[in-house]
Protein backbone atom coordinates (compact mmCIF):
# COMPACT_ATOMS: atom_id res chain seq x y z
CA UNK A 1 0.00 0.00 0.00
CA UNK A 2 2.84 2.52 1.22
CA UNK A 3 4.32 1.16 -2.22
CA UNK A 4 1.30 2.42 -4.31
CA UNK A 5 1.15 5.89 -2.67
CA UNK A 6 4.92 6.71 -3.23
CA UNK A 7 4.22 5.47 -6.61
CA UNK A 8 1.32 7.58 -7.54
CA UNK A 9 3.17 10.78 -5.94
CA UNK A 10 6.73 10.36 -8.02
CA UNK A 11 3.99 9.99 -10.99
CA UNK A 12 2.03 12.83 -10.36
CA UNK A 13 5.66 14.67 -9.96
CA UNK A 14 6.67 13.32 -13.54
CA UNK A 15 3.06 14.24 -15.23
CA UNK A 16 3.52 18.16 -13.39
CA UNK A 17 7.18 18.18 -14.78
CA UNK A 18 6.35 17.45 -17.82
CA UNK A 19 3.79 19.61 -18.02
CA UNK A 20 6.01 22.55 -16.66
CA UNK A 21 8.76 21.59 -19.80
CA UNK A 22 5.87 21.94 -22.13
CA UNK A 23 4.88 25.06 -20.95
CA UNK A 24 8.36 26.16 -21.15
CA UNK A 25 9.00 24.82 -24.52
CA UNK A 26 5.58 26.52 -25.99
CA UNK A 27 8.00 29.69 -24.83
CA UNK A 28 10.40 28.37 -26.78
CA UNK A 29 8.55 27.98 -30.21
CA UNK A 30 7.23 31.58 -29.65
CA UNK A 31 10.24 32.83 -29.05
CA UNK A 32 11.80 31.07 -32.20
CA UNK A 33 8.74 32.91 -34.10
CA UNK A 34 10.67 36.46 -32.83
CA UNK A 35 13.74 35.66 -33.84
CA UNK A 36 12.31 34.45 -37.55
CA UNK A 37 11.19 37.35 -38.18
CA UNK A 38 14.50 39.30 -37.13
CA UNK A 39 15.81 37.02 -39.43
CA UNK A 40 13.17 38.12 -42.02
CA UNK A 41 13.54 41.84 -41.85
CA UNK A 42 17.60 41.01 -41.98
CA UNK A 43 17.29 39.06 -45.38
CA UNK A 44 15.11 41.76 -46.51
CA UNK A 45 17.49 44.43 -45.73
CA UNK A 46 20.93 42.95 -45.91
CA UNK A 47 21.68 44.87 -49.36
CA UNK A 48 20.06 48.20 -48.33
CA UNK A 49 23.58 49.23 -46.84
CA UNK A 50 23.12 52.80 -47.95
CA UNK A 51 26.15 53.57 -49.51
CA UNK A 52 27.53 52.33 -46.14
CA UNK A 53 29.86 48.99 -45.81
CA UNK A 54 28.54 45.67 -46.42
CA UNK A 55 28.41 42.31 -44.58
CA UNK A 56 31.69 41.37 -46.66
CA UNK A 57 33.52 44.32 -45.80
CA UNK A 58 32.71 43.98 -41.90
CA UNK A 59 32.85 40.69 -40.87
CA UNK A 60 36.05 39.41 -39.13
CA UNK A 61 35.55 35.29 -40.00
CA UNK A 62 38.04 33.58 -37.41
CA UNK A 63 36.57 36.04 -34.57
CA UNK A 64 33.04 35.01 -35.32
CA UNK A 65 34.13 31.26 -35.45
CA UNK A 66 35.47 31.57 -32.30
CA UNK A 67 32.71 32.70 -30.91
CA UNK A 68 30.58 30.03 -32.69
CA UNK A 69 32.73 27.23 -31.23
CA UNK A 70 32.74 29.50 -27.47
CA UNK A 71 28.93 28.55 -27.70
CA UNK A 72 28.95 25.63 -28.90
CA UNK A 73 31.18 23.98 -25.77
CA UNK A 74 29.05 25.79 -23.89
CA UNK A 75 25.85 23.78 -24.77
CA UNK A 76 27.92 20.79 -24.76
CA UNK A 77 28.98 21.40 -20.96
CA UNK A 78 25.33 22.29 -20.19
CA UNK A 79 24.36 19.03 -21.00
CA UNK A 80 26.87 17.76 -18.91
CA UNK A 81 25.46 19.25 -16.44
CA UNK A 82 22.45 17.66 -16.73
CA UNK A 83 23.80 14.12 -16.70
CA UNK A 84 25.77 15.14 -13.45
CA UNK A 85 22.35 15.40 -11.75
CA UNK A 86 20.76 12.10 -12.75
CA UNK A 87 24.07 10.98 -10.09
CA UNK A 88 22.85 13.67 -7.83
CA UNK A 89 27.08 14.95 -7.62
CA UNK A 90 26.43 18.49 -6.72
CA UNK A 91 30.44 19.60 -7.12
CA UNK A 92 30.03 18.51 -10.61
CA UNK A 93 27.09 20.13 -11.11
CA UNK A 94 28.55 23.23 -10.44
CA UNK A 95 31.84 22.48 -11.83
CA UNK A 96 30.32 22.15 -15.29
CA UNK A 97 27.88 25.27 -15.17
CA UNK A 98 30.93 27.38 -13.81
CA UNK A 99 32.50 26.13 -17.03
CA UNK A 100 29.10 26.51 -18.83
CA UNK A 101 28.97 30.40 -17.28
CA UNK A 102 32.33 31.05 -18.37
CA UNK A 103 32.03 29.90 -21.81
CA UNK A 104 29.27 31.84 -22.03
CA UNK A 105 30.17 35.45 -20.77
CA UNK A 106 33.00 35.26 -22.60
CA UNK A 107 30.61 34.53 -26.28
CA UNK A 108 28.90 37.62 -24.68
CA UNK A 109 31.97 39.81 -24.01
CA UNK A 110 33.89 38.99 -27.57
CA UNK A 111 30.04 39.88 -28.99
CA UNK A 112 30.14 43.17 -27.24
CA UNK A 113 33.42 43.97 -28.20
CA UNK A 114 32.20 43.32 -32.20
CA UNK A 115 29.92 45.71 -31.49
CA UNK A 116 31.88 48.46 -29.67
CA UNK A 117 34.39 48.18 -32.98
CA UNK A 118 31.60 48.85 -34.97
CA UNK A 119 29.89 51.35 -33.30
CA UNK A 120 33.38 52.93 -33.00
CA UNK A 121 33.93 53.09 -36.88
CA UNK A 122 31.18 54.75 -37.69
CA UNK A 123 29.04 51.74 -38.50
CA UNK A 124 26.82 51.75 -35.33
CA UNK A 125 22.94 50.52 -36.13
CA UNK A 126 21.86 53.95 -37.17
CA UNK A 127 24.39 53.94 -40.15
CA UNK A 128 22.27 51.69 -42.64
CA UNK A 129 19.26 49.27 -43.00
CA UNK A 130 21.53 46.77 -42.75
CA UNK A 131 23.30 47.35 -40.06
CA UNK A 132 19.80 48.18 -37.90
CA UNK A 133 18.40 44.55 -38.83
CA UNK A 134 22.24 42.84 -38.08
CA UNK A 135 22.22 44.54 -34.72
CA UNK A 136 18.53 44.14 -33.74
CA UNK A 137 19.04 40.00 -34.87
CA UNK A 138 22.34 39.89 -32.96
CA UNK A 139 21.68 42.05 -30.34
CA UNK A 140 18.45 40.08 -29.45
CA UNK A 141 20.26 36.90 -29.08
CA UNK A 142 22.92 38.76 -27.05
CA UNK A 143 19.93 39.74 -24.37
CA UNK A 144 18.80 36.21 -24.51
CA UNK A 145 22.35 34.81 -23.51
CA UNK A 146 22.68 37.92 -21.03
CA UNK A 147 19.43 36.40 -19.52
CA UNK A 148 20.58 32.79 -19.47
CA UNK A 149 24.11 34.06 -17.48
CA UNK A 150 21.68 35.63 -14.88
CA UNK A 151 19.32 32.46 -14.65
CA UNK A 152 22.57 30.47 -14.36
CA UNK A 153 23.87 32.38 -11.86
CA UNK A 154 20.62 32.05 -9.40
CA UNK A 155 20.44 28.37 -9.99
CA UNK A 156 24.32 27.89 -9.36
CA UNK A 157 23.47 30.31 -5.90
CA UNK A 158 20.33 27.96 -5.37
CA UNK A 159 21.47 24.51 -5.93
CA UNK A 160 24.79 25.21 -3.86
CA UNK A 161 22.28 26.06 -0.62
CA UNK A 162 19.21 23.95 -1.13
CA UNK A 163 20.75 20.96 -2.90
CA UNK A 164 18.64 19.11 -5.41
CA UNK A 165 15.21 19.73 -4.51
CA UNK A 166 12.46 19.27 -6.58
CA UNK A 167 12.02 22.55 -7.65
CA UNK A 168 15.99 23.44 -8.18
CA UNK A 169 16.11 20.13 -10.57
CA UNK A 170 13.36 21.01 -12.40
CA UNK A 171 14.58 24.62 -13.30
CA UNK A 172 17.92 23.09 -14.01
CA UNK A 173 16.43 21.15 -16.81
CA UNK A 174 14.14 24.30 -18.13
CA UNK A 175 17.42 26.35 -18.19
CA UNK A 176 19.30 23.69 -20.23
CA UNK A 177 16.09 24.45 -22.82
CA UNK A 178 16.61 27.71 -23.27
CA UNK A 179 20.66 26.98 -23.10
CA UNK A 180 20.69 24.87 -26.27
CA UNK A 181 17.82 26.24 -28.01
CA UNK A 182 19.86 29.70 -28.20
CA UNK A 183 23.27 27.30 -29.42
CA UNK A 184 20.22 26.30 -31.88
CA UNK A 185 19.49 30.10 -33.08
CA UNK A 186 23.03 30.72 -33.20
CA UNK A 187 23.47 28.01 -35.66
CA UNK A 188 21.53 30.26 -38.21
CA UNK A 189 23.01 33.39 -37.04
CA UNK A 190 26.27 32.10 -38.31
CA UNK A 191 25.14 31.03 -40.90
CA UNK A 192 22.85 33.50 -42.47
CA UNK A 193 24.14 36.65 -41.00
CA UNK A 194 28.09 35.45 -41.36
CA UNK A 195 28.95 32.60 -43.60
CA UNK A 196 25.85 34.50 -46.34
CA UNK A 197 27.37 37.64 -45.67
CA UNK A 198 30.64 36.92 -46.69
CA UNK A 199 29.61 33.99 -49.70
CA UNK A 200 27.16 36.59 -51.67
CA UNK B 1 13.21 12.72 -15.38
CA UNK B 2 12.29 9.30 -16.83
CA UNK B 3 14.08 6.67 -17.86
CA UNK B 4 14.58 6.50 -21.64
CA UNK B 5 14.48 10.04 -22.13
CA UNK B 6 17.16 10.04 -24.39
CA UNK B 7 19.82 11.77 -21.77
CA UNK B 8 23.27 10.03 -22.03
CA UNK B 9 27.07 11.12 -22.39
CA UNK B 10 26.50 9.25 -25.97
CA UNK B 11 23.83 11.59 -27.10
CA UNK B 12 26.10 14.98 -25.72
CA UNK B 13 29.12 13.98 -27.27
CA UNK B 14 27.12 13.17 -30.46
CA UNK B 15 25.46 16.59 -30.59
CA UNK B 16 28.65 18.18 -29.90
CA UNK B 17 30.85 16.31 -32.99
CA UNK B 18 27.65 16.15 -35.21
CA UNK B 19 27.49 20.18 -34.72
CA UNK B 20 31.55 21.33 -34.66
CA UNK B 21 32.34 18.76 -38.07
CA UNK B 22 29.64 20.49 -40.06
CA UNK B 23 30.41 24.13 -38.82
CA UNK B 24 33.97 23.68 -39.98
CA UNK B 25 33.18 22.17 -43.38
CA UNK B 26 30.52 25.46 -43.54
CA UNK B 27 33.73 27.72 -42.46
CA UNK B 28 36.27 26.30 -44.77
CA UNK B 29 33.75 26.13 -47.67
CA UNK B 30 33.25 29.75 -47.71
CA UNK B 31 36.19 31.05 -46.51
CA UNK B 32 38.31 29.32 -48.71
CA UNK B 33 35.97 29.61 -51.66
CA UNK B 34 36.12 25.89 -52.29
CA UNK B 35 32.25 26.29 -54.03
CA UNK B 36 30.59 29.11 -55.34
CA UNK B 37 27.44 30.76 -55.87
CA UNK B 38 24.58 29.02 -55.76
CA UNK B 39 26.32 25.60 -55.08
CA UNK B 40 28.36 27.47 -52.00
CA UNK B 41 24.62 28.11 -50.58
CA UNK B 42 22.94 25.66 -51.11
CA UNK B 43 25.66 23.55 -49.39
CA UNK B 44 25.86 26.02 -45.94
CA UNK B 45 22.26 26.07 -45.48
CA UNK B 46 21.80 22.03 -45.88
CA UNK B 47 25.21 21.95 -43.17
CA UNK B 48 22.96 24.49 -41.00
CA UNK B 49 19.61 21.72 -41.51
CA UNK B 50 22.21 19.11 -40.19
CA UNK B 51 23.56 20.80 -37.15
CA UNK B 52 19.64 21.64 -36.19
CA UNK B 53 18.55 17.93 -36.21
CA UNK B 54 21.69 16.59 -34.64
CA UNK B 55 20.69 19.36 -31.91
CA UNK B 56 17.13 18.99 -31.56
CA UNK B 57 17.77 15.11 -30.99
CA UNK B 58 21.11 15.32 -28.88
CA UNK B 59 20.93 18.45 -27.09
CA UNK B 60 16.64 18.74 -26.75
CA UNK B 61 16.02 15.49 -26.78
CA UNK B 62 13.36 15.87 -29.17
CA UNK B 63 11.85 12.21 -30.03
CA UNK B 64 12.28 10.90 -26.90
CA UNK B 65 9.23 12.18 -25.42
CA UNK B 66 6.44 9.86 -24.38
CA UNK B 67 3.10 9.98 -26.93
CA UNK B 68 1.34 12.09 -27.15
CA UNK B 69 4.31 14.11 -28.30
CA UNK B 70 3.17 17.30 -27.80
CA UNK B 71 6.74 18.65 -27.98
CA UNK B 72 7.19 18.22 -31.88
CA UNK B 73 3.71 18.69 -32.44
CA UNK B 74 4.07 22.07 -30.74
CA UNK B 75 7.36 22.44 -32.74
CA UNK B 76 5.64 21.64 -36.19
CA UNK B 77 3.29 24.27 -35.43
CA UNK B 78 5.80 26.93 -34.87
CA UNK B 79 7.54 26.09 -38.28
CA UNK B 80 4.28 26.48 -40.55
CA UNK B 81 4.02 29.98 -38.26
CA UNK B 82 7.29 30.61 -39.49
CA UNK B 83 7.21 29.61 -43.18
CA UNK B 84 3.74 31.77 -43.13
CA UNK B 85 5.49 35.14 -41.45
CA UNK B 86 9.18 34.90 -42.61
CA UNK B 87 8.41 32.90 -45.92
CA UNK B 88 5.51 34.97 -46.77
CA UNK B 89 7.56 37.57 -45.90
CA UNK B 90 10.78 36.98 -48.18
CA UNK B 91 8.55 35.87 -51.20
CA UNK B 92 6.57 39.27 -50.85
CA UNK B 93 9.71 41.60 -50.70
CA UNK B 94 11.66 39.34 -53.41
CA UNK B 95 8.60 40.21 -55.80
CA UNK B 96 8.44 43.87 -54.92
CA UNK B 97 11.94 44.21 -55.65
CA UNK B 98 12.04 42.01 -58.86
CA UNK B 99 8.74 44.40 -60.49
CA UNK B 100 9.81 47.49 -59.15
CA UNK B 101 12.89 48.72 -58.50
CA UNK B 102 13.68 52.15 -56.27
CA UNK B 103 13.59 54.35 -59.93
CA UNK B 104 10.63 52.77 -60.86
CA UNK B 105 8.90 53.98 -57.18
CA UNK B 106 10.11 57.44 -57.55
CA UNK B 107 8.59 57.80 -60.90
CA UNK B 108 5.23 55.52 -60.30
CA UNK B 109 4.95 57.87 -56.59
CA UNK B 110 5.71 61.63 -59.33
CA UNK B 111 3.02 60.14 -61.68
CA UNK B 112 0.26 59.03 -59.93
CA UNK B 113 0.42 60.20 -56.08
CA UNK B 114 1.54 63.61 -57.10
CA UNK B 115 4.56 63.87 -55.01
Amino acid sequence: MKESVETALVNAQHASTSKTTLGFWIYLMTDCVLFATLFAAYVVLRDSTFGGPSARELFDMPFVLTETLLLLASSFTCGLAMLAIRQANRTQVLGWLVATFVLGATFLAMELSEFAHLVNEGNGWQRSGFLTAFFTLVGTHGLHIATGLLWMGVLGVQLARRGFTAGVVRRLTLFSLFWHFLDVVWIFIFTIVYLMGVAV
Amino acid sequence: MRKGDGVTLGSYVAGFVGSIVPTFIAYILVVHHVLSGGWLIAAIVALAAVQLVVQLVCFLHLGHEPNPRWNLLMLGFAVLIIIIIAGGSLWIMYHLNYNMTTEHMNTYMRDHEGF
